[in-house]
C-alpha cells in the first residue's frame, strides 16, 4: 500500500465524478468532481446547506446520487448502502452521534460488522476486551459494558470513532467530531486521524472551526450552494480566502460588540448546589450585561442553567430575580419570572419537530395567542410573522413543520419563542452550535441588540472567540465548580482554558 | 455487596416484588392460595400465555407490536383440529409442525404488511386480528371442533394427574423460554432485534438488516402463537371458532408490558416477561379463590395490571436515581 512505486499510489482512493444530488426536485449537489488521495486528510468547508454534508452521505452510501459516478481505486463502484459502504470500507462518522441506546457499548461498536451467520453467537467475552482495547486506543475511560443512554455527547462521539477503527476502514467521513469534544479529547482525536493517514488511509475532515482544519488537514475542498469550488492545499490558502469561498463575499467583522449601558442586578445565584452536578455556584448578571460561562463539555454548565430554569431544580442555594428572592421548581414558574431559556440541544429539547414554525415559535405564550383557551389564528400568525422578520428567518412558510428548516433557522425560531415571553433574564446555551458563519454573526449581533434593551444574558459557549467578543465578563466552570469570574478586559484564551481545565489534568 | 445491589437495581426487582406482595396477600386471605394443587392451577394457566409472550416480546423490543396474536393462535388451533378431524392417524409431530407452521405464515404476512406498506405494525395487526379470525369461521363453517376429534395424547400432555407432576405443556414452556433467552442475548440476529427498537433509523444506516429482522420477529411471534394453539387444543380439549383465542392478546402484551418492555422498543429481558407471566397466572389463580364473582373478576384484573406497573415504575425511577447519583459520585 505505501509503496510508492506502484502506479496504484496515483490513482486516487476516491475518484467522484458529476456527482449531483436532487431531493424533491431540489437540487442540492451539482456536478460535482472530487478525487480523495490515499493517506490525506481532507476538509471539506462549507456553510450548512452548501452540499458537503451530502457528499459525504453519498460516499457512505446514506444517499444515492441522482448523477455521477464513484470510483474506488480505479474502479467504479456502486454504493447501493450503508453496507455496501462498510463492505468497501467506507465509515461515516455522523454529525449527531447515532446510537443504540439501550444497548451496551461494546454492542455498539462491533453491532453491524458483517459477517457470521444471523444465529451466530455473539461472542461477550471476546466483544467486551475488543471494545476496551479501542477505547484504551483512544484514551477513553468508560465502562464498555454500560448501555450508551447516560453516556455525554462527547463519550457517545469517542463511541463513534472507535466504531471506524474497529472496522478497520480505508476511508473514514467525520462529520463536525471535534464540536462536541474537550481539547483533550481533540487532542487525542487529530493524533489518532494523523496516525490512520500514516498507514495509509484516508479521512475526510467535516468542520466549522478553520483552526482545527489548518492545524490537522492536507487539503481542503470548499462547497457552496451545492457546488464545488474549490480544491487546494490548506498552506495555499489564507483564512480570509477560504471564508470569502465559502460565503461568496467577504466577511464584514462580526465579533464587534455595542456596549450596552449595565444596570441593577437582575439574577443573582448564591450557593446553588445540587449533589453530583455542581455545588457552591454564586454570581450575578446585571442588566444590559452580557456573562459568559465558559468550560469544558461536561463542567455542569448547562446543569446550571437547568437548574436556573427550573427543569431540575438544585438541592440548595438562593435564587434572586431583580432583587427578590425566588423560588423555580419548574419551568412554568421561570418563564413567569421572566427567565427564558435557549437549551443546547435544539433537536431533544428544544423544538416540536413536526409542528409548523408558527407554533413553534408561539408556544411559550399560550396566554397571548389563546385568552380564554381558545386559540386565535389570527393573533398566533402575526406573532409569529412579526417575529420571522425581525430575526430574518428563512422560511417557505409560517405552516412549514419546523423540522424542515435549517439547524441555524430553527434556533432563531426558537430565540423568536423565548423573546415574545419578553424575558428579563435570557440563557443561551450554546446558542450558535453547529450553525453557519453567516447566520453566526446575526445571531451575535442580535445578543449584543438584546443586551442593549436591557436584558440581562447568561451565554453559555464552547467557543472561546465568542466568549472573547461578545461577553462583558467571563465566568468559567470546571468539573462542577466555578473557578474563575474574569473581566473583558483579563479575558483572554489562555486566561479562560486555564481555569476551564480540572486541576489533576493541569498537573498531568 | 455489589452484586446484591446489581440486582435490586434490576428492572425485574419491581415486578417480582409485586408477585411477593400479592401471593402473601391472597395466601393470608385463603391459606390455600399457596397450597400444591393450586400451583398446578397456576401451572397449566401460564403456558399458553408464556409461550406467545416469548414472541409478542420480541415483536414489541424491535419496536412493533402484534395484535393478532389470539387470532392466530385460534387460526392454526382450528387447521390442526380440523387436520386431526379429518386424518385421525397423522402422527401429533405433524399437528405440532402444522399450526406452528401456519402460525409463523400469518406472522410473515404480518411483518411483510408492516415492511411492504410502510404502515404501523398496531394497524396492519388490528386489521389481521380480525381477518385471521374471519378465516377461522370460514374454514370450520364455524363449528366447534369437539373432544373426540382431539388425539387422546395430545389431549394427555396437559394432564394434571399426579403422575405428570410436570405436564409436558410446561415442559414445551421452559424449552421455548430458554431458547427465546438464548435467541435474545446471544445470537447476532436477537441483538439486532434490540437494535432495531432502540434505534429504528439509525439502524439501516448501521448495516442492521431492518426487513429480516422485522420479518423475524413477526413469524417468530406468528408460529409461537400457533405453538399456543395446538397447546390450546391439548389443555382445553376441543376448539372454538369463537372462543379459542379470543382476547388472548389482551393477556399476552399485558404480561409483556408488566414484565418491563418497554412500548418504545429497546428494552426488556425474558426474565421480566417470564415474571409478568407468572404474576398475570397468580391473579387469575386468585380471584375464583377469593370468591370473587366472574362479573368483577375483569376489573380486578385490570386494576392489578396498574398497580403492578406503577410498582415496577417506582422501583425502576429509584433504579435510575440510584444510577445518577453514583455516576456523580465518579465525578
Amino acid at each position: 500500500m505505501t509503496d510508492a512505486a506502484a502506479p496504484a499510489s496515483e490513482t486516487p482512493l476516491i475518484a467522484a465524478r458529476g456527482i449531483s444530488k436532487s431531493f424533491a426536485g431540489v437540487e442540492v449537489l451539482r456536478d460535482v468532481d472530487l478525487d480523495l488521495k490515499r493517506g490525506e486528510i481532507h476538509a471539506l468547508l462549507g456553510e450548512n446547506g452548501a452540499g458537503k454534508s451530502t457528499f459525504a452521505k453519498i460516499l457512505a452510501g446514506v444517499h444515492r446520487p441522482t448523477r455521477g459516478t464513484v470510483a474506488l481505486n480505479g474502479q467504479p463502484v456502486d454504493i447501493s448502502s450503508p453496507i455496501v459502504a462498510q463492505k468497501l470500507g467506507i465509515t461515516l462518522i455522523h454529525q449527531e452521534p447515532i446510537s443504540f441506546p439501550d444497548l451496551s457499548v461494546a454492542e455498539n461498536l462491533v453491532l453491524g460488522r458483517t459477517g457470521g451467520s444471523p444465529l451466530g453467537r455473539v461472542p461477550w467475552t471476546e466483544m467486551t476486551r475488543e471494545a476496551r482495547r479501542l477505547m484504551d486506543l483512544l484514551g477513553v475511560k468508560m465502562d464498555v459494558t454500560k448501555p450508551m443512554r447516560g453516556l455525554s455527547i462527547a463519550d457517545q462521539q469517542m463511541v463513534e470513532i472507535a466504531r471506524a477503527l474497529a472496522s478497520d476502514s480505508r476511508l473514514i467521513i467525520m462529520d463536525e467530531p471535534t464540536a462536541p469534544l474537550t481539547p483533550k479529547e481533540v487532542d487525542t482525536l487529530f493524533t489518532i486521524a494523523r496516525r490512520l493517514r500514516d498507514e495509509g488511509r484516508t479521512i475526510v475532515f467535516i468542520s466549522h472551526r478553520l483552526e482545527e482544519v489548518r492545524m490537522l488537514c492536507d487539503r481542503v475542498t470548499i462547497f457552496r450552494d451545492g457546488n464545488k469550488i474549490a480544491t487546494d492545499t490548506i498552506g495555499n490558502l489564507t483564512d480570509a480566502d477560504i471564508i470569502r469561498l465559502m460565503i461568496g463575499r467577504p466577511l464584514r467583522e462580526y465579533l464587534h460588540k455595542t456596549r450596552a449601558a449595565i444596570g441593577d442586578v437582575a439574577l443573582k445565584v448564591d450557593n446553588l448546589t445540587s449533589p453530583g452536578l455542581f455545588s457552591d455556584i454564586s454570581f450575578e448578571v446585571r442588566k444590559g450585561e452580557i456573562v459568559g460561562l465558559g468550560g469544558l463539555v461536561g463542567a455542569g454548565r448547562t446543569d446550571v442553567a437547568r437548574a436556573l430554569f427550573g427543569v431540575v431544580p438544585a438541592a440548595s442555594g438562593t435564587v434572586a430575580i431583580d432583587g427578590k428572592t425566588v423560588s423555580i421548581r419548574q419551568p412554568s414558574q421561570a418563564i413567569d419570572l421572566g427567565l427564558a431559556y435557549v437549551s443546547e440541544d435544539r433537536a431533544v429539547s428544544g423544538i416540536f419537530r413536526t409542528l409548523s414554525v408558527e407554533e413553534n415559535i408561539t408556544a411559550a405564550v399560550p396566554s397571548q395567542i389563546a385568552p380564554g383557551g381558545v386559540i386565535r389564528r389570527a393573533i398566533e400568525k402575526a406573532l409569529a410573522s412579526e417575529s420571522v422578520r425581525k430575526l430574518r428567518i428563512r422560511l417557505a412558510s409560517l405552516r412549514q413543520p419546523i423540522g424542515e428548516l435549517s439547524g441555524g433557522n430553527q434556533q432563531k425560531a426558537i430565540l423568536a419563542r423565548w423573546l415574545l415571553t419578553d424575558p428579563s433574564v435570557l440563557i443561551l446555551d450554546e446558542p450558535t452550535r453547529g450553525i453557519d458563519i453567516g447566520v453566526k454573526a446575526e445571531f451575535y449581533e442580535m445578543i449584543g441588540e438584546l443586551a442593549a434593551s436591557g436584558r440581562a444574558i447568561l451565554l453559555i459557549s464552547s467557543e472561546l472567540p465568542e466568549l472573547l467578543a461578545l461577553c462583558d465578563r467571563v465566568l468559567v466552570m470546571s468539573e462542577g465548580r466555578l473557578t474563575a469570574n474574569i473581566p473583558r478586559a483579563d479575558a483572554t484564551q489562555e486566561s479562560i482554558m486555564h481555569a476551564a481545565v480540572p486541576r489533576t489534568r493541569v498537573a498531568a | 455487596m455489589n452484586a446484591v445491589k446489581s440486582i435490586m437495581l434490576r428492572r425485574e426487582m419491581g415486578i417480582f416484588v409485586a408477585i411477593i406482595v400479592f401471593c402473601i396477600i391472597v395466601g393470608l386471605i385463603k391459606p390455600r392460595f399457596l397450597a400444591l394443587d393450586n400451583l398446578r392451577v397456576i401451572m397449566l394457566f401460564v403456558p399458553l400465555i408464556m409461550i406467545a409472550a416469548m414472541g409478542e416480546m420480541l415483536v414489541i423490543i424491535a419496536r412493533h407490536v402484534d395484535l393478532s396474536v389470539g387470532s392466530s393462535l385460534g387460526f392454526a388451533a382450528m387447521m390442526t383440529a380440523l387436520m386431526f378431524k379429518t386424518y385421525p392417524d397423522v402422527p401429533l409431530v405433524l399437528g405440532f409442525a402444522v399450526a406452528i407452521g401456519i402460525g409463523a405464515v400469518l406472522g410473515f404476512i404480518n411483518g411483510l404488511t408492516v415492511i411492504v406498506f410502510r404502515l404501523p405494525a398496531i394497524i396492519v395487526t388490528l386489521g389481521t386480528l380480525y381477518l385471521y379470525r374471519g378465516l377461522t369461521f370460514i374454514a370450520s363453517g364455524a363449528k366447534q371442533i369437539d373432544r373426540q376429534y382431539i388425539p387422546g395424547p395430545l389431549k394427555a400432555m396437559s394432564a394434571n394427574a399426579p403422575n405428570y407432576w410436570l405436564p409436558w405443556i410446561v415442559v414445551i414452556a421452559v424449552a421455548v423460554v430458554l431458547l427465546t433467552y438464548w435467541f435474545a442475548n446471544h445470537s447476532r440476529l436477537g441483538r439486532q432485534v434490540y437494535a432495531l427498537g432502540s434505534n429504528p433509523s439509525a439502524a439501516p444506516l448501521r448495516g442492521i438488516p431492518v426487513t429480516a429482522v422485522t420479518l423475524t420477529v413477526f413469524s417468530i411471534s406468528g408460529a409461537l402463537a400457533g405453538l399456543a394453539g395446538i397447546m390450546y387444543a391439548s389443555r382445553w380439549g376441543f376448539v372454538n371458532p369463537s372462543n379459542t383465542g379470543w382476547g388472548f392478546e389482551f393477556q399476552v402484551i399485558a404480561a409483556v408490558v408488566i414484565g418491563g418492555v418497554s412500548i418504545n422498543g429497546g428494552v426488556g429481558s425474558v426474565l421480566g416477561v417470564v415474571l409478568g407471566v407468572l404474576l398475570l397466572g397468580c391473579v387469575s389463580a386468585a380471584l375464583p379463590l377469593l370468591g370473587i364473582p366472574g362479573t368483577v373478576q375483569s376489573a380486578i384484573y385490570g386494576l392489578v395490571i396498574i398497580v403492578a406497573l406503577v410498582i415496577d415504575q417506582s422501583v425502576r425511577e429509584r433504579g435510575i436515581q440510584a444510577l445518577t447519583t453514583a455516576r456523580g459520585a465518579r465525578t
